[in-house]
């Protein structure tokens, strides 16, 4: 397989800013954002004024562009790291990057710095293969391929709709283990990207995280917020219910999730001893969510993202609402975003 | 919690027993001395029993060739194949080890990107000995490495993992491309090293690879048989392919893991593309047919031991697949006959008088 022709064109970059300062970030992402559109979307609960430096090709949405677009009581599904979801919505790209404001440039094992935009294309533009595990990984990096013993009817493979980076220094923990390792980076760079195989469920960070929002925008859901969510990513866990929706969602519709390259370099916020005291509620609920998503099945007649989400909020509300009203709330706010996306994503435009 | 492994790793030389089949010669091993030389070797000698295969100095081992084989199992000598490298299975039968590892002899001593010698054995003693994770994908892979852990998400009630039942190593220089890929990219090395180990998922199957690889022959043992390749058979170049997927099917069905990834070999010897072009052909069309066979197969929750859902299996291939080719039927009966003869073999609390090697066993 050639490489992935990347047409700025087709590609937004989506910043959810929870710092005012985007000083230091935009300018070491320069080189890599500087030929793309950007967008960012301020934190709703953010007071400072953003400070982003000249150069780059963007457009800022603050609280009262998201409130008029949206109207002030749907405004609340993108509070804290749900306000990029918000720039998913107004885009008019077909595929999305999207990073962390802590987030910086990687060094790969040669030193060189890493171009995870183009990294991520390539994995959107190249096919994934969740029906067979490829024991040396993607077959379509250069120097690859398939193994012996792989059927030859699987090789064309699936498009990808979901890419799915990582981090290094400051890995994607959650509190309990951020606390008890305060001293530990990852130092591993895995020079792999792999497709997630069909009906395994993976807990997608949405740290650093690429998508072809034409095919699943509409499944990556701003829906559950937890009652302490606050502005820690340890702190969360919507990019983790998110990425489980899409996750079934591609398995569903014949689509790919790739896992792996690229690395971003992530740094150090936060206490997660003092987190500790907020973030029991999401450790405790990943034992309902996994099993959930696990068994959950759609219909053979939801043939698009949209229609999956709304099967899927009916399923959460009927499986989930007893267990917390928290879930009957992310029901909820499935069946606002899948409205909010048939009213603004296809207005504009 | 995942524990970062500061200790040393466990030699386990006298629970582990390296089976290595060959037909020519077992100069290889002087590369691997300083790694195998506290381990038993059982070396099971493919092709004409009357060549007398030398053993460098200093190894511990037993041999068995072609009449040791028909000897040791008699009539049931049948289901081992002959001049094909899937005769190696014959050593899992004979150990009386826990853990077996398996290497070819064309493969040689790795080295990792800072120039090191990889020890692959010890490798693949870690991933055996810490559990695996087929509930639920790790991004950050292997959590029990040391350097990594389970990532936010990773639900608390699966971080204990279950046991691994096979650990199986990649290949650096020539990559195990089957002969179409191999005559359209004949001087494609694999020079990606990939630093990392992984559980493959529950419910999702893999091409096995015998060429380096280890297994808890107590957990998974009986399940580890090559088929029937090589001489009067219509296929070569699948018995690590059927062992591979019948293997994952009983794993996934007793909770058992297997991973991925390192240890890295070096393999040298490029095999004929043309050679194997005639052997694999039939394996290329009946794969198509094979692998939606093993994906859809389910075990009765009565099966609880290997044995039982290796049974079961053989039953369900001479049904389903016995009506691709008649070689499937013979295979399904080669299952059974195997899983008579190593529990023949490995009957407990016997002594096994019978079987007796052809070369020095200590």
């Amino acid at each position: 397989m050639s490489q992935a022709n990347i047409s700025e064109s087709e590609v937004d970059i989506v910043i959810g800013a929870l710092h005012s300062d985007l000083t230091l970030f935009m300018n070491e992402w320069r080189p890599f954002f500087l030929r793309f559109h950007i967008i960012i979307v301020k934190d709703p609960d953010l007071k400072e004024d953003l400070q982003i430096p000249e150069g780059f090709e963007l457009d800022v949405y603050s609280k009262s562009d998201i409130e008029r677009v949206v109207g002030s009581s749907t405004a609340g599904l993108f509070s804290g790291y749900s306000c990029r979801y918000f720039g998913y919505l107004v885009s008019r790209k077909k595929y999305i990057v999207c990073v962390d404001d802590d987030c910086f440039p990687a060094r790969d094992n040669m030193g060189n710095v890493v171009d995870a935009l183009a990294e991520h294309l390539f994995n959107l533009k190249t096919p994934a293969t969740p029906f067979f595990f490829n024991t040396l990984y993607d077959p379509f990096r250069k120097g690859a391929d398939f193994v012996r013993g792989y059927p030859f009817s699987l090789r064309s493979g699936v498009d990808c709709a979901l890419s799915c980076g990582l981090w290094l220094n400051q890995a994607d923990f959650d509190a309990p283990t951020q606390a008890l390792k305060p001293g530990v980076r990852n130092l591993r760079y895995v020079d792999a990207v792999m497709t997630v195989p069909v009906r395994t469920m993976i807990p997608v960070s949405g740290i650093n995280i690429a998508f072809n929002r034409e095919v699943v925008g509409p499944a990556l859901v701003p829906a559950l917020k937890l009652a302490d969510e606050g502005k820690l990513r340890w702190e969360t866990i919507e990019d983790i219910w998110s990425g489980m929706c899409v996750k079934v969602i591609c398995d569903h519709l014949g689509l790919g999730v790739k896992t792996g390259l690229p690395y971003v370099y992530r740094t150090q916020r936060g206490s997660a001893i003092e987190s500790l005291k907020k973030e029991w509620q999401g450790v405790k609920l990943m034992e309902d969510i996994v099993p959930f998503f696990q068994s959950l099945r759609l219909p053979q007649s939801a043939s698009t993202a949209e229609a999956c989400v709304a099967e899927m909020a009916k399923t959460v509300k009927e499986k989930l609402g007893q267990v917390d009203p928290l879930f009957l709330r992310a029901a909820q706010a499935m069946e606002d975003w899948v409205k909010l996306w048939a009213s603004v994503a296809s207005s504009t435009g | 919690m995942a524990e970062s492994s500061a200790k040393p790793v466990p030699l386990l030389k006298d629970e582990l027993d390296i089976v290595i089949p060959t037909i020519r010669n077992l100069d290889f091993l002087e590369m691997w001395r300083p790694f195998f030389q506290p381990y038993h070797l059982i070396i099971v000698q493919d092709g004409d029993p009357s060549k007398v295969i030398k053993v460098p100095e200093g190894f511990d081992y037993e041999l068995y060739n072609r009449n040791d084989i028909n000897r040791i199992l008699g009539p049931k000598a049948s289901c081992i194949s002959f001049k094909d490298s899937a005769c190696r299975c014959f050593g899992y039968m004979v150990s009386k080890k826990k853990y077996i590892y398996t290497i070819d002899d064309d493969c040689f001593v790795a080295k990792d990107p800072s120039g090191k010698d990889i020890n692959a054995l010890e490798q693949h003693i870690k991933n055996i000995l810490s559990p695996s994770t087929p509930f639920f994908f790790n991004t950050l892979y292997d959590p029990y490495r040391e350097g990594a852990d389970f990532v936010r998400g990773y639900p608390f009630s699966l971080r204990e993992g279950v046991p691994t039942a096979v650990s199986h190593g990649l290949w650096l220089n020539i990559p195990d491309y089957d002969a179409p890929t191999q005559l359209v990219k004949p001087r494609e090395r694999n020079t990606r090293y990939v630093d990392t180990v992984l559980t493959i998922p529950k419910g999702t199957l893999f091409p096995m690879c015998g060429m380096n690889l280890a297994f808890n022959r107590e957990l998974i043992g009986p399940a580890m048989y090559f088929g029937l390749m090589g001489d009067g058979q219509p296929i070569g170049r699948y018995d690590d392919m059927w062992a591979g997927w019948c293997m994952k099917v009983i794993c996934d069905h007793l909770g058992l893991g297997v991973k991925t990834g390192l240890p890295y070999i070096w393999h040298s010897k490029a095999s004929n593309p043309f050679v194997n072009l005639k052997k694999e052909y039939k394996g290329i069309y009946w794969q198509e047919e094979i692998i939606p066979f093993f994906q859809a197969v389910t075990l009765p929750k009565e099966c609880s031991s290997v044995q039982e859902c290796y049974i079961e299996i053989s039953k369900q291939v001479k049904e389903k697949l016995g009506k691709v080719d008649d070689y499937f039927v013979k295979l399904a009966d080669a299952m059974v006959t195997w899983i008579e003869a190593w529990d023949e073999l490995n009957a407990p609390s016997e002594a096994n008088s019978s079987k007796q090697a052809n070369g020095p066993a200590k």
